[in-house]
């Protein structure tokens, strides 16, 4: 019952909980960062053994690189030390557990009764040529709305993080 | 198979909820376990469309993080903390 994929599939996803649990649980952001990086890395296996080589590809380079060196980047910048016990108000730990365990089945839930009926396809690659002709023919247009967004974020950012007092 | 794949990620999901510093780093751990989902649905529905969106996904939190970074570095400017329970300005 116990193929080689089920297999890597409970590893990879065991490493991605914990990295998850481990964002959470770290006090200092460097240190979340880097548990981040092992969700993203461990989540890219993931969807290498979907059959989604390309998505692989591109979830490492852009947020295991990309985003995650901008993460760290600013943390370095910012000097962020450690993170201060807060009490958490009550009001928050009495109400805000409770609703994420609710939401949490529920979620689980739906998603098992939308999956009960259909049964898994052998894996088969999905390859980048059918990706790209799909991606520049159907959907070209919100493909260049993307990267007007990607020039607007860029401006954005300058503008924001300008130095004070300069025009 | 798969659904044990979302209800991991759906674990994923919800841990994260309340946390200070780190909310940021949540967001896009909020957005790769979406990108989970439509990864998997795109297996199982065996259509190509789930992944076109996860490129949409993975540009879009790549323009708010530098949206976002920016915004930080303002707050770390102005107020001189990283606390969000420190930037209560408005309760004033």
């Amino acid at each position: 019952m116990l193929t080689p994929q089920i297999a890597v599939f409970l590893v990879l996803a065991a490493v991605a909980v914990a990295g998850a649990v481990s964002l959470i649980l770290q006090r200092h952001p460097i240190h979340s960062a880097l548990s981040l990086i092992v969700v993203m890395v461990a989540l890219a296996g993931l969807y290498l053994l979907q059959g989604a080589e390309f998505v692989a590809a591109v979830q490492i380079i852009v947020y295991a690189g990309a985003i995650m060196v901008l993460f760290i980047f600013v943390i370095m910048l910012l000097n962020a030390g450690e993170e201060e016990r807060t009490n958490v108000s009550r009001a928050a730990r009495f109400v805000g557990v409770p609703l994420g365990i609710v939401f949490l089945v529920e979620v689980a839930y739906w998603i098992g009764r939308a999956t009960a009926h259909l049964s898994s396809p052998p894996t088969q690659m999905v390859s980048t040529r059918d990706l790209s002709s799909l991606l520049f023919r159907e959907y070209v247009f919100p493909f260049e709305l993307t990267s007007f967004l990607i020039l607007i974020a860029l401006l954005g950012a300058l503008v924001l993080a300008r130095p004070e007092g300069s025009e | 198979m798969l659904s044990a794949i979302l209800f991991g990620l759906g674990v994923v999901a919800f841990i994260f909820k309340r946390n200070i510093l780190t909310i940021f780093m949540s967001i896009e751990l909020m957005l790769n376990a979406v990108n989970l989902a439509f990864i998997s649905f795109s297996r199982l529905l065996g259509q190509l469309q789930g992944q076109v969106f996860v490129f949409f996904v993975i540009v879009v939190a790549a323009a708010e993080a530098a949206v976002g970074m920016a915004i930080i570095i303002l707050i770390h400017r102005n107020r001189g903390t990283l606390n969000v329970e420190r930037v209560d300005s408005l309760k004033d």
